[in-house]
């Protein structure tokens, strides 16, 4: 069993998750001359906010697909997902064994990186399958949004960072490694 | 106007001590500079003068900021073009696509700016529009009836309860036809009450006055509000050669109205209902105006509401009637005085109490000078007009004829300090001069005269207003920069106060215009008759449809269009070939229309006129047009 504190600190995680709920996960900036208040682009686990008509008005230069968040299924599943995951954490730290712990790590690990893994496919996607007839082509180039960073498109600098739920799921995956390691160290010295 | 001041100037003589080689001090120019990007400190609001226009500057630099069109059509928006604006120039006397924009009003809260609404008076037919300081855009605009040149106008009272209109040429009243010599005129002091919530404006009573000319007016505010003092000339009441016959008398008249106590006369049921006709034209919450024309006027008589006007005599052809920041003492401007009467309220109150009148004049009674007068200023100059106030107790007071602007201590009635303007200056502005709390810090001249100021430009040179700081013992000239119109008069706010409410786009979900087209897939041409409506759309970079066929010679095309952008700062404009209207400036989310039609038979091009990306000149269209009878068949389409 897992003392107590490792319990209440692996159902924190958990709940930190839950703010993908009342918060963005990430967020896109755009910065240009003619735009120096900038663009936004906010992708939630449910929907996507901000100037995304002027985004898509924008992209029509260069025939990108229009970004419609509808037609992106990752909307629907992704608060389900993260409902599991959650409840998973919590079902976890209730039963207490590390056993728990240990599987609810990878499968948070491994389900960030498919999220980011999926990111960063839609994004190749909008950023390389363009209109053949657009307006501005330039032979070479392609527009894939950063998956983190800044990166320059063009006129914009386009910048992509976590949002505030973005974050917190982050320090829900360093808490649930940081732990995983500390029990695994403390099972090697007092044996079960 | 001009001839006669010119001949003037002459006998005016020297126009007060110069401070400062002409065009100031060495260091006023880091005074008035606002480095590239950074923002003025006060919007100045601008009359247009003849143009019947607002403009708007910044100070202190000076920049020309916006035009807001407002009584005169203004092709360059489509204003009094547009079917949707048209009617915002309706008269009684129909359309009348112009006037005369005297005194820009920033509407207040306790005497104090609150940034929400901006009233100006058109003088030639008499109106008074509104204007939205979210916007920058005319809002509404109501007529004065029985009234000749609302001059008086708008001058609001102190929690924007009433703005007022006076006559400046009396008239018959009511309206017949008489000889001119002779007949006896009437003058309306015209109250319109402002609805606190929406702004909007009704004619909410007259006062029948004798057949003065009623020139400008305050408002009361502290303990005088609830008062509106007007000043008046002519009151020899000549009709022909005023310059000589309305300047006999020594002393002409300050009319103080007490509107509370009119209010309640009204309440009463002592005024009586005139016939009328008078347009009010609304714009709702769409830009789509229309027009009500109205038939009655509520219209009291002194002599049936007693104490509701008295006459303060005041020498000589006052013009200005301005009052101080306590408002206690009512400053006039005697044009052909050569003292600057300053009445005292308080003295006023106590006269009507005590029955210190030395006449009456159709049931007004005239109060005795001694009576009501606080004070003269000694040597103010030739032709005192106006006075706005500082925040440190001292009056600056605009000198015609002399051509300068004397500041004066309020409390010791002494001039202080004298500067000479370039040149003949009308009015003069303080920001916030008229407040019960002046920011004081610059005085701005507005001059009718610029003659050598600038580079020529043929017989009609620029006009102009100049710039001083007022921070220091001694008035500071900074800035000469040139105006549109005449600038009559001129209010500055803030920047602060407004700068942060205004909208940036309309959002295309709150476009009820019953003609929007709110997507692509929705656009369509329809024929009726042989009228068509062509709901289409603009977006970067096209419009939607962009080639349309089926119009014939003679049909009335009305061209629906709605700007899909919901950027900041991306109109479109949108102009026909041969169209005898004007062009449309649409604003991302909205919807306009123009109407167009079409003369002869051919192929027309279509173009957005703002220049909206990079593929602006891309933005184009055909309309092709076939003879009267023919059998083209509507068809439209982008892209295909």
């Amino acid at each position: 069993m897992m003392p107590r504190w490792s319990r209440i600190v692996l159902a924190l995680a958990a709940m930190g998750l839950a703010t993908t709920y009342v918060a963005p996960l990430w967020h896109i900036a755009l910065k240009a001359p003619q735009y120096p208040e900038g663009l936004g682009m906010y992708i939630w686990s449910s929907k996507i906010t901000g100037e995304l008509r002027s985004i898509n008005g924008l992209n029509h230069y260069i025939g990108m697909k229009q970004i419609h968040p509808e037609a992106i299924p990752e909307l629907r599943l992704m608060p389900q997902i993260v409902a599991g995951l959650v409840l998973l954490g919590l079902l976890a730290a209730a039963w207490g064994r590390r056993a728990g712990l240990y599987a609810w790590t990878v499968i948070l690990l491994v389900g960030s990186l498919v999220g980011l893994a999926d990111f960063w496919r839609w994004g190749y996607d909008y950023g390389h399958n363009l209109d053949p007839e657009a307006a501005i082509r330039i032979p070479g180039m392609s527009y894939q949004p950063p998956l983190i960073g800044p990166k320059q498109l063009l006129n914009f600098q386009a910048t992509s960072w976590p949002a505030t739920a973005g974050w917190f799921a982050i320090g829900a995956v360093m808490l649930a490694m940081a732990l995983s390691v500390v029990e695994w160290r403390r099972a090697r010295r007092v044996p079960a | 106007m001009r001839v006669a001041a010119v001949g003037l100037l002459v006998l005016a003589g020297c126009a007060g001590q110069s401070g400062s080689p002409i065009g100031g001090s060495g260091d006023a120019a880091s005074k008035v500079y606002v480095a590239p990007g950074q923002y003025d400190e006060f919007y100045a609001f601008m009359s247009g003068g003849f143009s019947g226009q607002v403009t708007v500057y910044g100070l202190p630099s000076g920049r020309l900021l916006q035009q807001i069109p407002v009584f005169s059509q203004y092709p360059e928006k489509g204003y009094g073009y547009s079917e949707e604006s048209k009617a915002m120039l309706t008269t009684s006397f129909g359309v009348v696509p112009w006037d005369d924009a005297h005194h820009p009003q920033l509407s207040a809260t306790n005497g104090e700016y609150d940034g929400r609404w901006l009233f100006i008076n058109g003088n030639n037919t008499p109106r008074i529009a509104r204007l939205d300081l979210t916007r920058f855009e005319t809002d509404e605009i109501i007529e004065i009836p029985n009234s000749g040149g609302g001059h008086a106008s708008p001058f609001l009272t102190e929690n924007t309860e009433y703005v007022v209109s006076a006559t400046r040429f009396s008239v018959p009243t009511p309206q017949a036809d008489v000889p001119i010599a002779g007949s006896k005129f009437g003058g309306l002091l015209s109250f319109v009450k402002v609805d606190p919530k929406s702004g909007h404006m009704a004619l909410a009573f007259q006062i029948h006055m004798p057949g003065f000319n009623y020139d400008l007016s305050r408002a009361g505010k502290g303990p005088s509000h609830g008062w509106s003092f007007f000043s008046s000339y002519n009151s020899e009441e000549a009709k022909s050669l005023l310059e000589k016959n309305a300047s006999q008398k020594d002393k002409d008249f300050i009319a103080a109205v007490n509107w509370k106590q009119a209010e309640q006369c009204v309440a009463d049921g002592k005024a009586k209902q005139w016939p009328a006709k008078y347009a009010h034209n609304t714009r709702d919450e769409n830009g789509v105006a229309t027009s009500e024309m109205l038939t009655t006027a509520t219209v009291l008589e002194p002599k049936d509401c007693p104490g509701i006007v008295y006459f303060l005599p005041t020498p000589k052809s006052p013009h200005g009637a301005d009052v101080d920041p306590s408002g206690e003492f009512i400053v006039g401007g005697g044009k052909l005085a050569t003292v600057l009467p300053v009445h005292s309220f308080s003295k006023m109150q106590k006269a009507i109490a005590d029955k210190a009148f030395e006449t009456e004049i159709d049931g007004v009674p005239v109060i005795r000078y001694e009576a009501v007068n606080a004070c003269e200023v000694k040597n103010p100059g030739l032709g005192p007009l106006h006075t706005e106030f500082d925040d440190k107790g001292f009056a600056y007071t605009s000198v015609f004829l002399s051509s300068e602007i004397i500041k004066w201590d309020l409390k010791k009635c002494v001039v202080v300090d004298r500067t000479p303007t370039f040149y003949s200056i009308g009015h003069l502005m303080v920001p916030g001069g008229d407040t019960r709390k002046p920011y004081g810090k610059y005085v701005i001249a507005l001059n009718k005269i610029t003659k050598d100021r600038y580079l020529p430009t043929g017989p009609e040179l620029t006009q102009s207003a100049q710039l001083y700081d007022i921070t220091g013992d001694k008035m500071q000239l900074l800035l000469d920069f040139p105006t549109t119109g005449e600038p009559h008069y001129a209010q500055a706010i803030l920047a602060s106060k407004i700068k942060d409410q205004q909208l940036r786009t309309f959002a295309l979900e709150a476009n009820h215009h019953p003609d929007a087209v709110k997507a692509e897939k929705d656009v369509k041409v329809v024929r009726e008759g042989t009228t068509v409506h062509i709901f289409m759309t603009a977006i970067r970079s096209h419009f939607m449809p962009d080639n349309i066929e089926g119009i014939q010679v003679g049909d009335e095309v009305y061209f629906h269009l709605t700007n899909l952008e919901q950027d900041w700062d991306v109109p479109h404009g949108f102009a026909v070939m041969g169209a005898n209207t004007s062009e449309l400036l649409v604003m991302p989310g909205q919807t306009q229309t123009i109407t167009w039609k079409p003369t002869r038979a051919g192929v027309f091009p279509f173009y957005c006129t703002d220049f909206c990306s990079a593929l602006h000149q891309e933005m184009q269209g055909y309309i092709r047009v076939s003879p009267k009878g023919s059998n083209t068949k509507i068809a439209y389409n982008t892209g295909q």
